[in-house]
């Protein structure tokens, strides 16, 4: 039933979808509007389909799938606390083509994937996964704020009168949502890895706990650049290009951390 | 579909005529009153902005003599104005209502102050009664047809000054302006538009920086801003979010490496030049740089020439989506104006068969029950049949726009007396308009 919610979702969120290519072309207050609704409707849908998910009583938040499907639901949640601030949908340009695709992949009929590794602490566990997917989405967040921050300074730049009927909202208004989802992330992601650590050093079957494992690694490369990115944009206000390189790194270093659940050792997803 | 309209505008007469046709608002509901009571008008209203005057009415016949009224009115000759004014009437008067209220027919095509102006004028003549059942829903289609316009055209999204594209230009980089500091380098009058341009957006304060420095402090004063010695200049700049810089100097004053220095200093927040100096005050190199926006005057005026055509491929669509809204309201008018034929036609031949129903029982005496169902059964089919033709008739021609002739020609072969149309539908507000002849 959980997967049937999480379908009624996905073909919201597909409205979604189209307006982010739409909206890169063309300007339609109208179709943002039905595009927000949808969004909002598919939002409703995924809850429930999440709630029905922990209703069941299965420790399934740690499947590949419904993590996935977490995931989307808090990235939509940022999005819509950004619209509910600043009014405006374009960050939805990036969001949308991101939830829909980890909505799509959760909602794909596929036995979820187990952790295999015993957790003997399910509360530090649920924290660890929730704290850090909030970090994720905030960084999801941040880099399409980047993203659309560079496309409004290239429209500025060139200086074309049609760059004025523009669907993006002001350089310092998409600057603001970038820098404060930054901001907001930082502690989540912060908090998850150290929540990771106590579940990860306090599970017997773990055993010692090896810090050249991949996903260790990954995961402190991307919490440093992470760092970095709110260091230099604190000291030194960097925005624009050199910003969208950081965010763009720390996207793919975010990308890498997930990936590295399929093999590390102490982390892993399997069957 | 009797509506009349008069009127003078911005490209039919100079602002002398204009001047002296001008109704001050005060004066209006004493002009509604006055046209409403004018022979052959049954509603009126007028609509007086700086760049317009124009009377709207809804007439008895269709003919109601507007220029008489425009001649009694302001005491004119005819040589005196009728050379600058048109006249619409029908489907044109609507057509250029819906024109006026979408702000295709303004000087400024798209500017949104005359829908408000020409709601205040229709509120205006409703409050005194002028305006009823006909131009009540003329002006509630015009309304509908205004916003409609808004919303699936861009015609009023685009400035056309240039300082008006330079507050646009500040707001896509700052969102709102509020707080914001304005910098203007070498004190010329077009710097001192833009800056009254961006300080009526809610600009927070201004610096003045020119070469006289006497002049930069009148100019400041101006704006209760700071004057700031020229060779203060690249010290002070990086305060300013916007800088306005119209210097004679024959080379630039803003190089890359005071760019690379603002910045610097302003942490990286973007600074946005308005360059409308010729030489250019900023080097193109400057330009390059994250952060800075510069626009010389070159760049201005194609945004402004940009907008002015984007307005006009916009004003394309609006025509299309009012001709449309024309017919249409024409359609429902037509079909309005059979109705109470329908109507009289159905009650006539309803008497005619009630009292031939009553004349034959008054005959035969008591009918059985099944012999009442069997009469009432015929007469009707009888009434049906005959009704059939004529109404089909008034339904078509509504839609062909010639209702008017076969509504005379079945009134006339039925001897229809049909009530006043208007009267009936509106019985309260009939009643406080008793000053029409």
């Amino acid at each position: 039933m959980s997967l049937l919610w999480l379908r009624f979702a996905l073909a919201c969120y597909f409205i979604g979808l189209v307006y982010a290519f739409v909206a890169l072309s063309r300007t339609s207050d109208l179709f943002a509007r039905i595009a927000l609704h949808a969004a909002s409707l598919g939002m409703v849908f995924h809850f429930v389909s999440l709630v029905e998910l922990f209703l069941s009583g299965q420790v399934v938040w740690a499947s590949v799938h419904n993590s996935e499907s977490l995931l989307a639901f808090l990235s939509m949640t940022f999005f819509m606390v950004i619209y509910a601030i600043y009014q405006t949908t374009s960050p939805g340009v990036v969001v949308f083509p991101v939830v829909f695709f980890l909505t799509f992949v959760a909602a794909v009929d596929q036995q979820p994937v187990l952790l295999t590794s015993f957790v003997s602490h399910k509360g530090w566990l649920v924290a660890h996964i929730i704290l850090i997917f909030t970090g994720y989405a905030a960084l999801v967040l941040s880099f399409g704020a980047s993203l659309l921050y560079l496309l409004q300074e290239r429209r500025l730049k060139a200086k074309k009168p049609t760059s004025l009927i523009s669907f993006l909202p002001a350089l310092e208004v998409i600057d603001q949502i970038g820098y404060r989802s930054l901001l907001l992330g930082f502690p989540f992601m912060t908090l998850g890895l150290i929540s990771g650590s106590v579940v990860a050093i306090t599970t017997p079957t773990i055993g010692r706990v090896d810090f050249l494992d991949p996903k260790i690694l990954l995961s402190v490369l991307m919490w440093a650049v992470y760092m970095i990115m709110v260091f230099t944009r604190w000291n030194s206000g960097w925005r624009g290009r050199r910003a969208a390189i950081l965010a763009s790194f720390a996207f793919v270093a975010a990308l890498a951390a997930w990936a590295a659940n399929y093999f590390s050792a102490i982390h892993r997803f399997a069957s | 579909m009797r509506y009349q309209l008069i009127g003078v505008n911005h490209k039919s007469a100079p602002l002398e005529v204009r001047e002296r046709l001008a109704i001050p608002e005060k004066r209006l509901p004493d002009t509604c009153r006055e046209l409403t009571a004018y022979p052959g008008i049954e509603e009126g209203m007028v609509i007086s902005t700086c760049n317009r005057v124009e009377v709207v009415t809804h007439t008895v016949n269709g003919h109601a003599d507007l220029r008489g009224f425009l001649h009694d009115h302001f005491h004119l000759k005819p040589e005196e104005l009728d050379a600058h004014l048109y006249e619409f009437r029908e489907k044109d008067a609507v057509r250029h209502i819906f024109r006026v209220a979408s702000s295709l027919d303004s000087m400024v095509v798209g500017e949104a102050q005359i829908l408000g102006q020409v709601k205040e004028a229709y509120a205006t003549a409703r409050a005194v009664g002028a305006v009823r059942g006909q131009l009540d829903q003329l002006f509630s289609r015009a309304f509908a047809v205004a916003k409609r316009v808004r919303t699936e055209t861009a015609v009023g999204s685009s400035s056309v000054s240039i300082a008006s594209v330079a507050v646009e230009l500040a707001k896509k980089i700052f969102g709102t302006l509020q707080g914001k500091n304005v910098f203007i380098v070498g004190a010329g009058k077009m710097s001192e538009l833009a800056a009254r341009h961006l300080m009526a957006h809610g600009c927070a304060s201004i610096f003045v920086a020119n070469r006289t420095y006497e002049r930069a402090i009148g100019l400041a004063q101006k704006f209760d801003g700071q004057a700031i010695k020229f060779e203060d200049l690249y010290a002070t700049c990086d305060r300013a979010d916007i800088v306005i810089t119209s210097t004679g100097a024959p080379h630039a004053i803003f190089r890359r490496e005071h760019g690379e220095q603002f910045l610097a200093r302003r942490k990286n927040r973007p600074m946005f030049f308005i360059d409308i100096a010729v030489p250019r005050d900023v080097s193109p190199e400057m330009g390059k740089l994250d952060g800075i926006f510069t626009y010389d005057i070159d760049d201005l005026q194609q945004a402004v020439a940009g907008h002015i055509a984007d307005r006009r491929k916009e004003a394309e669509l609006a025509e299309a989506i009012i001709a449309s809204e024309v017919e249409k309201f024409e359609a429902r008018s037509h079909t309005l104006d059979v109705v109470p034929t329908i109507v009289s036609l159905q009650d006539h031949l309803e008497t005619i068969r009630q009292a031939e129903i009553d004349r034959v029982r008054s005959r035969m005496g008591q009918l059985t029950p099944e012999q009442e169902i069997a009469v009432e059964a015929l007469t009707r089919g009888i009434i049906n049949k005959v009704m059939h033709t004529p109404i089909t008739a008034l339904k078509s021609a509504a839609k062909e726009s010639e209702a008017t002739t076969v509504v005379d020609v079945v009134r006339r072969l039925f001897n229809l007396q049909i009530k006043d149309k208007d009267a009936a539908q509106t019985p309260a507000k009939s009643d406080e308009v008793g000053t029409r002849p």
